[in-house]
């Protein structure tokens, strides 16, 4: 259990209950946490898995093929974002950096919707309120005093929700992160910072954000926290389980780190070979998420062919409706530029907006002279 | 009608505000027992709890940042930024944040964010505490910002600002905090906008465009030109984003020649976009190029040396004369050069 008095050595400890072999490995304090999942459960999470790293490999597709501008790849994170993300409860609250596309279809995301501003089409995909998650944050570390503020807006409203926050390794050398961890523990808000340690930053690799494990910051600030490995579904569903217990019953906040690897590029505009060793990369498939989960379920006879087809087929399915959506999203109106900037009428951008309308109108209709 | 200071005047309006409305909710550094160091926010947090009026850890980011979280769940946060010098550390939260939010969800997340910053000069403080950062913020789409000259638009502004469901900042001129006024607290608050200018004087022969700290200054400048028989038509911008063009329009019409007044420093500041503007959309009507009369563009100056960068009546008058074309500081022969 991770509490204030931690140690060190117990904070460095990496919370792990299927290793990389695909073995159960039994913990005193984090089995309890995942006691009620039963096989089918546990199926349920590979099939999380492989649809998300299957939603990657067909954006990063569509990405090489024109259809997107770019892509952010999860490869290697499926299990930190679907063990913390099937974690949540409806009415909790997630803020996301942009690599978080697996926490956002643990939330439901309309598949389309994952697109929209890769392709250029919109600056959010979709509505915060629809599914509890604000839109993927592009500026490193922000989204951390939003989630601290939203959580101490919880605490104001009495309610028993949670607020989650996501972001990289690169992110905690951010001013926004640290002073979000003080609000967090002055205000003991229920605010859960889930850390993706990756281990690189684009080309900056983590020991130059940090020399000590991630993780032990956060006791600095009075937050606790755990170091959890971030390949292992299971154990990340525990941690996350048990720091949602904590912030429910008033007991502040926790800081996850969840050690993971970026196996793809930072984004599809990224070139890692640039940078980094491809034995790094070999060392860290042999921990993949997914085959440490298969190799447990099948140990168990829980993985016969026709679950793994009826998975791929599932798989092929939701990427073969992500495409579709992707190409057949319509394209954006030419005055949809002026829209929402403001919520009340604004004399300035009027102007600016008649003028325009009457530029375009100047070329035949609104809409062609857009384009 | 009850005659109260600049600063009690915003106080009452943030009473009013929280009274109306349980999601107002106050954060700032040292708001809370000690009533902020201008004590602006005195009584509040006896009277509502430190839940509705929270005292902050002092990163300015932090606070703008877990304001914008609270907007999220539904509240209506009014922050204050101790000092105009103090604001930029949180300068990312407002411009990448609280400015696109709305734009960014297509309108599904509103910012009902109010901003409360001290600013401007002439209070004798060290480097930091005298600064008009108001053209940052201006020059960045999605916000609205204001600045109140009186007690009476201070007291009606300050709710106008945090009922907006867009992000306003709200510039107090802080050497005027203990300038007594009247104040009719029973004023209907839709009755007026805070986008609106004001004609603080009526006159014929200038335009004298101004907001904030220099509004007094500004009048005081008018009836001291009247008596050399020169009429000086006083406007108070009070939104400084948008800026009512349509009232300055009208005036500059009339009289033909405009002069703007800030403490700001000159270059890129609101100075030069109302020349530009007043000169894009009266052209014709223009007697003499616009005029500016502001700070200087040097970082705000130690306080024994102030006076010579905060515009006077003095200056504002010497710029009513190039105005004018009437002898004046930059006249040949006028004994100032060589």
């Amino acid at each position: 259990m991770p509490s204030n008095d931690q140690t060190d050595a117990t904070r460095d400890e990496l919370i792990q209950l299927i290793t990389p072999n695909g073995e159960r490995r039994s913990n005193a304090a984090y089995d309890p946490w995942v006691a009620d999942v039963d096989g089918a459960a546990l199926q349920a999470l590979y099939e999380d898995m492989v649809v998300i790293r299957r939603i990657d490999a067909e954006a990063t597709a569509l990405q090489r093929q024109g259809e997107l501008a770019l892509w952010p790849p999860l490869l290697g994170q499926e299990a930190a974002q679907i063990g913390s993300g099937r974690a949540l409860r409806e009415d909790d609250f997630v803020f996301s950096s942009y690599r978080e596309n697996g926490v956002a279809y643990c939330r439901g995301v309309d598949l389309t919707d994952l697109l929209r501003v890769w392709r250029g089409n919109a600056s959010s995909g979709w509505d915060p309120y629809a599914i509890n998650m604000a839109t993927p944050q592009v500026i490193i570390g922000a989204q951390t005093l939003h989630a601290t503020g939203y959580a101490m807006g919880i605490l104001t409203d009495g309610a028993d929700s949670v607020a989650v926050t996501y972001f990289g390794d690169g992110a905690t050398s951010q001013g926004d992160v640290n002073e979000a961890m003080v609000f967090a523990a002055s205000y003991q808000a229920p605010v859960i910072f889930f850390c993706q340690n990756n281990q690189w930053a684009i080309s900056e690799p983590v020991r130059l954000q940090a020399h000590v494990p991630i993780a032990r910051r956060a006791p600095g600030f009075g937050i606790p926290s755990v170091r959890v490995d971030g390949n292992d579904v299971l154990a990340c569903l525990a941690v996350t389980r048990e720091a949602l217990d904590r912030a429910r019953t008033g007991g502040g906040p926790t800081f996850i780190e969840a050690v993971t690897y970026r196996m793809g590029p930072h984004t599809t505009a990224d070139d890692p070979t640039r940078y980094r060793d491809a034995n790094e990369l070999e060392d860290w498939a042999a921990k993949d998420p997914i085959a440490r989960l298969a190799g447990l379920l099948d140990s168990e006879g829980l993985l016969p062919a026709e679950v793994s087809d009826a998975v791929k087929a599932t798989a092929d399915e939701v990427a073969a409706r992500l495409r579709e959506g992707c190409i057949s999203m319509p394209e954006p109106a030419a005055l949809d530029v002026f829209k929402h900037v403001y919520s009340e009428p604004n004399s300035w951008l009027e102007r600016q907006q008649d003028h325009y309308e009457q530029y375009l109108t100047s070329f035949g209709s609104s809409e062609e002279g857009g384009r | 009608m009850s005659t109260m200071t600049f600063g009690r005047a915003i106080n009452a309006g943030l009473r009013r505000a929280m009274d109306n409305d349980p999601k107002v909710v106050l954060m700032g550094e040292d708001i809370g027992k000690l009533g902020g160091v201008f004590r602006i926010t005195d009584g509040l947090q006896k009277d509502f709890g430190p839940h509705r009026v929270l005292d902050t850890p002092l990163a300015e980011s932090g606070i703008m940042g877990t304001a914008v979280g609270l907007a999220y769940r539904g509240y209506r946060p009014v922050v204050e930024i101790q000092f105009d010098g103090f604001i930029y550390p949180a300068f990312d939260q407002i411009v990448c944040q609280v400015a696109k939010l709305h734009y960014r969800t297509k309108g599904a997340v509103k910012v009902p964010l109010t901003i409360r910053v001290p600013f401007g000069g002439g209070i004798g403080s060290p480097e930091h505490h005298s600064e008009s950062p108001e053209a940052y913020f201006t020059h960045t789409s999605g916000l609205r910002v204001v600045s109140v000259s009186n007690p009476q638009d201070a007291y009606v502004m300050i709710q106008q600002a945090i009922a907006s469901d867009d992000p306003v900042l709200y510039f107090e001129p802080k050497r005027r905090y203990h300038v007594k006024g009247e104040v009719d607290e029973s004023v209907d608050l839709s009755s007026t906008s805070m986008n609106d200018a004001r004609v603080v004087t009526e006159g014929s022969d200038v335009t004298l465009v101004t907001y904030g700290p220099l509004v007094p200054t500004a009048r005081d400048a008018a009836i001291a030109a009247s008596d050399d028989g020169i009429s000086i038509e006083v406007i108070d911008l009070r939104s400084l984003a948008p800026i009512d063009f349509g009232t300055v329009e009208k005036s500059v019409r009339k009289t033909g020649r405009l002069v703007i007044t800030h403490e700001a420093a000159q270059s890129g500041g609101l100075g030069a976009e109302i020349a530009a503007s007043i000169t894009e959309r009266c052209f014709y009507h223009l007697e003499h190029a616009p005029v500016r009369v502001t700070g200087f563009d040097i970082p705000y100056p130690y306080s024994k040396v102030e006076f010579h960068h905060l515009p006077d009546l003095d200056r504002i008058l010497d710029g009513v004369d190039r105005a004018l074309g009437r002898p004046n500081s930059l006249s040949p022969h006028n004994g100032l050069e060589g």
